[in-house]
């Protein structure tokens, strides 16, 4: 099964340098000089237990956003994730599932250094981005945010108009394009352009619930961002404006990657591709259980603890 | 088999606590207390009092603003309203009595902007570090000592403007400068209201929710553009309200002025030279030996008045513009 695991790691490794010119034609800043020749992913990886619970058996020949091992996250002395191994695939949807206080949103946060922000939180482990480890002290936080974009989990439009909303990323990162154009665009992504396009100086707070998420969507993807992180984008939203994030989903992975925690079962099996199980144990410590294909993980899971949260044996 | 099964209704013993609870249940609807005979006369007391207490201050302001319409009324009567409105020229303890205003308003207004000058970059520094930038122990310390600086008596600014400011204005500007200038009590005025500014900006500025600073870090943006780009916009009836608040503290602001002002009532005179605050006039005028039928006695009033409805104005000015760009987040 390891086996299979560097073998899908090493068959992405030359694809994943050769395969990226949209960091280049990029309008924003080159990538860093530091970024070495790749070397062998895989090779002289520790593999913890937990890996063990990886499937292996991925079908197809895909490159990897991210690549964590053995990420742990700590608020003080309290431990909130334990050793997590597994692979983020590129241009794919991965769920991160499991029940409340498991640690999926904190792991979540930890692929774009957003807990450096909580006074307190530690993270160790590595997170291989583009062949750099991006909890690394010294790689620049602003810098991977800015490649890795989030969505929350309630909607938090910044009290300005839907535009300055949309152009508040590219603004900030010295964009010097046609703006109007990157707006447009933003907002067509995010399927939201048709309903603001006449009222774009109208505050984004004044949106409903579904638009306003739409709207942070769009924002994200302003930026150009190579991944996006959405921690349960659709948990404060009805189920009409749920199901158009979801469709949403499913669009925007064809340009990006796509890391999404929820803990509603049916949304994971609609708009994931791969689906991470996570669980905590009596001292709440959050492990992995099990990381595979979503359909895998929902027809034939390989633990039993992922099984019986799946059919909704867990509260 | 002894133990106490609730039985059917009833027992006797749960007769009376379903009565007892019936009472308790009615008494709490009583709509009203009063003339329910329940109330004791010391209750009545102690209700009348508090009511006292609690009208006590609108009742003063409103006995302070029916003087004051009342002298200033009196005082039109003699002086017309285009002498004291329509004039720059003030004299009023000369022989040839002169009662321009704007010579006032003009020292009044040039304080306050000086000191609005300072304090403003000032108070939203303070304010952007101690939200955004301050570890909590170090904004536990910092807050509260910014904030004893408000209640140093306003006495110690206008001797600190003589000793320490004046002279270092004259260093500067030349020993023609003389030591009584508005530059100098503008300059302690503005540092009167740092603190004004600092801790109600602040307390705007923490207000924004934290989801907003996270959406903006989730961007790639640094600090100070999360800190001037979204928190204090964010935050901005607030900082308005609390610079409208600072200014008319400023408007208002007496004793300072009074000792480092100088006493020269001089409409169009520069920030070097001495002039006279509305405030500082009222202190010369009720010093002293005015009597209470002279007109300087009344023009007293009419200044007053003029300072009140100014305050008055930027108080209203402050709370309109605090709902009217008040963002609802939650």
């Amino acid at each position: 099964m390891a086996r299979n695991f560097f073998t899908v790691m090493r068959s992405s490794a030359p694809s994943s340098t050769a395969a990226r010119p949209s960091s280049s034609s990029r309008s924003t800043a080159p990538p860093p000089p530091n970024m070495k020749e790749a070397p062998a992913a895989g090779v002289g990886v520790h593999l913890d237990p937990s890996l063990e619970a990886v499937r292996h058996d991925l079908t197809e020949d895909i490159e990897m956003a991210l690549e964590l091992r053995e990420v742990s996250a700590f608020y003080g002395t309290f431990q909130a994730v334990d050793k997590i191994s597994l692979p983020i695939p590129k241009n794919r949807v991965t769920a991160l599932i499991g029940p409340s206080g498991c640690g999926k949103s904190t792991l979540l946060r930890c692929l774009n250094r957003m807990n450096d922000l909580i006074p307190g939180a530690r993270v160790e482990g590595e997170i291989r981005f583009e062949e750099r480890n991006l909890i690394d002290p010294t790689v620049d936080a602003v810098e991977v945010r800015r490649r890795i974009g989030m969505v929350f989990q309630k909607p938090n439009p910044f009290p300005k108009s839907i535009y300055e909303n949309v152009a508040f990323g590219a603004r900030i990162n010295g964009y010097s394009g046609d703006m109007d154009r990157l707006v447009e665009d933003a907002l067509r992504r995010a399927a939201l352009w048709d309903e603001v396009k006449d009222e774009l100086d109208k505050s984004g707070l004044a949106l409903s619930g579904g638009q306003q998420q739409r709207l942070c969507i769009a924002r994200a993807i302003a930026v150009q961002p190579e991944i996006i992180l959405m921690d349960e984008p659709a948990s404060a939203l009805d189920p009409v404006a749920t199901l158009k994030i979801e469709d949403l989903m499913r669009e925007l992975a064809e340009h990006y990657t796509i890391v999404v925690v929820t803990h509603n079962m049916q949304q994971a099996g609609r708009v994931s591709d791969y689906t991470a199980f996570l669980l905590a144990g009596e001292e709440r410590v959050g492990r992995l259980v099990e990381f595979g294909p979503t359909q895998e993980i929902f027809t034939n899971p390989l633990d039993q603890r992922t099984e019986d949260y799946i059919t909704g044996r867990y509260g | 088999m002894t133990a106490q099964v609730p039985g059917p209704p009833g027992g006797p013993a749960q007769d009376s606590v379903r009565s007892l609870l019936a009472e308790l249940w009615r008494e709490r609807l009583q709509p009203s207390r009063t003339g329910s005979g329940r109330e004791t006369a010391a209750g009545r007391l102690i209700h009348g009092a508090l009511f006292l207490t609690a009208t006590l201050s609108a009742f003063v302001t409103i006995g302070i603003v029916l003087v004051l319409i009342f002298e200033t009324v009196e005082f039109f009567r003699e002086i017309p309203l285009i002498d004291f409105f329509g004039s720059t020229k003030w004299s009023a303890l000369f022989a040839e009595k002169q009662f321009g205003v704007w010579a006032l308003v003009w020292g009044t207004g040039m304080i306050a902007l000086i000191g609005l000058i300072v304090a403003i970059p000032l108070g939203l520094m303070a304010a952007v570090f101690l939200s955004e930038y301050a570890p909590p122990r170090v904004r536990a310390v910092v807050k509260p000592i910014l904030e004893v600086l408000a209640g140093v008596p306003t006495v110690v600014f206008g001797y600190f403007a003589l000793v320490s400011v004046s002279p270092v204005i004259r260093d500067i500007f030349g020993q023609d400068v003389g030591i009584y200038n508005a530059l100098s009590a503008g300059i302690v005025v503005g540092l009167m209201i740092v603190p004004i500014i600092a801790s109600l900006s602040e307390d705007a500025m923490r207000a924004v929710p934290r989801s907003l600073r996270e959406g903006a870090y989730a961007l790639g943006s640094t600090r100070m553009e999360v800190s001037l780009r979204v928190v204090v916009p964010a935050a901005f009836s607030g900082v308005v309200a609390s610079i409208i608040l600072a200014a008319s503290r400023a408007v208002g602001e007496t004793m300072a002025v009074t000792i480092a002002g100088g006493g020269n009532p001089q409409f169009g005179v520069g920030p070097l030279e001495a002039v006279q605050t509305m405030t500082a006039m009222i202190v010369q005028l009720s010093l002293g030996d005015t009597p209470t039928t002279s007109i300087e006695f009344k023009v007293l009033f009419a200044v007053a008045m003029t300072l009140f409805v100014l305050t008055l104005a930027m108080n209203v000015v402050a709370q309109w513009v605090s709902r009217r760009f008040r963002e609802e987040y939650e």
